[in-house]
């Protein structure tokens, strides 16, 4: 028998393969973000704009805003489970940053759609 | 309780100054840290993003400030530090699937990272910003 008390049952495999699946999102978005910037090669406003008009462009943006926010509260959430000690300050921080990055899912949903 | 089971007693070499860490180490620290950084600069890079689909105002306002050699420095710093996450994270994809695990090949790739990911940023940033 493995000598250890099982509490808490969360072991970190849901966090883990998230951290791994957003990162495929985001891969797959960076290039094609880089194909498409590539292609048209924007110099103006408005066909910058367009870019982000196309309702692929805009769906595929928003996902990979949604991963980048996920991915982030995963990889801050372990930098401040690694260094930051105190139990409290550590919940702070997990709470200033889960936080703040539900915000910036807001505002990521108030530039796409409001342009 | 939990702890008191887990708990054992084992060496213990922190004293940071006195290790050489490895490329693949590199690798990871610079991992970390690129992901912090990237976190920290989110709110500058929404900002960016919003005001250059805002208005042909406030996208002639995003060039000007791009245009700035400190920003460009900051910019330049941003994207490599995106690609080396993104060369880096990719590494690491394939190691949890078991590819190149090997010591050699771990060391090799860790070498292909630093060179596709600097290469990456030498050439989105000479079209970006130059």
């Amino acid at each position: 028998m493995v000598n250890r008390i099982l509490v808490g049952a969360h072991y970190g495999l849901k966090d883990w393969l998230i951290q791994r699946a957003t990162a495929i999102i985001m891969a797959v978005y960076t290039v094609i973000f880089l194909v498409v910037v590539g292609a048209v090669g924007p110099d103006s406003f408005e066909a910058w704009r367009a870019i982000f008009a196309n309702g692929f462009m805009k769906f595929a943006t928003f996902l990979f805003f949604v991963s980048v926010f996920y991915h982030a509260w995963i990889g801050v959430r372990d930098i401040w489970m690694d260094y930051v000690k105190p139990d409290g300050l550590r919940l702070l921080m997990m709470i200033a940053t889960a936080t703040v990055l539900v915000g910036y899912a807001g505002w990521a949903v108030q530039i796409l759609w409001r342009m | 309780m939990a702890e008191m089971a887990i708990k054992k007693k084992r060496p213990k070499n922190l004293d940071l100054p006195t290790i050489r860490l490895p490329l693949p180490g590199i690798l990871s620290i610079i991992h970390r840290i690129s992901g912090a950084g990237l976190f920290l600069l989110l709110p500058f890079l929404l900002w960016l993003f919003q005001s250059s689909l805002t208005s042909s105002e406030t996208f002639a306002s995003v060039r000007g400030v791009v245009a700035h050699p400190l920003v460009k420095i900051v910019l330049l710093g941003l994207i490599w530090f995106y690609m080396h996450h993104f060369c880096a994270g990719i590494r690491y994809l394939l190691l949890d699937l078991h590819k190149g695990i090997e010591l050699e090949a771990a060391r090799l790739s860790s070498k292909v990272v630093f060179a596709v990911s600097i290469a990456l940023t030498l050439i989105v940033g000479a079209k970006v910003l130059w």
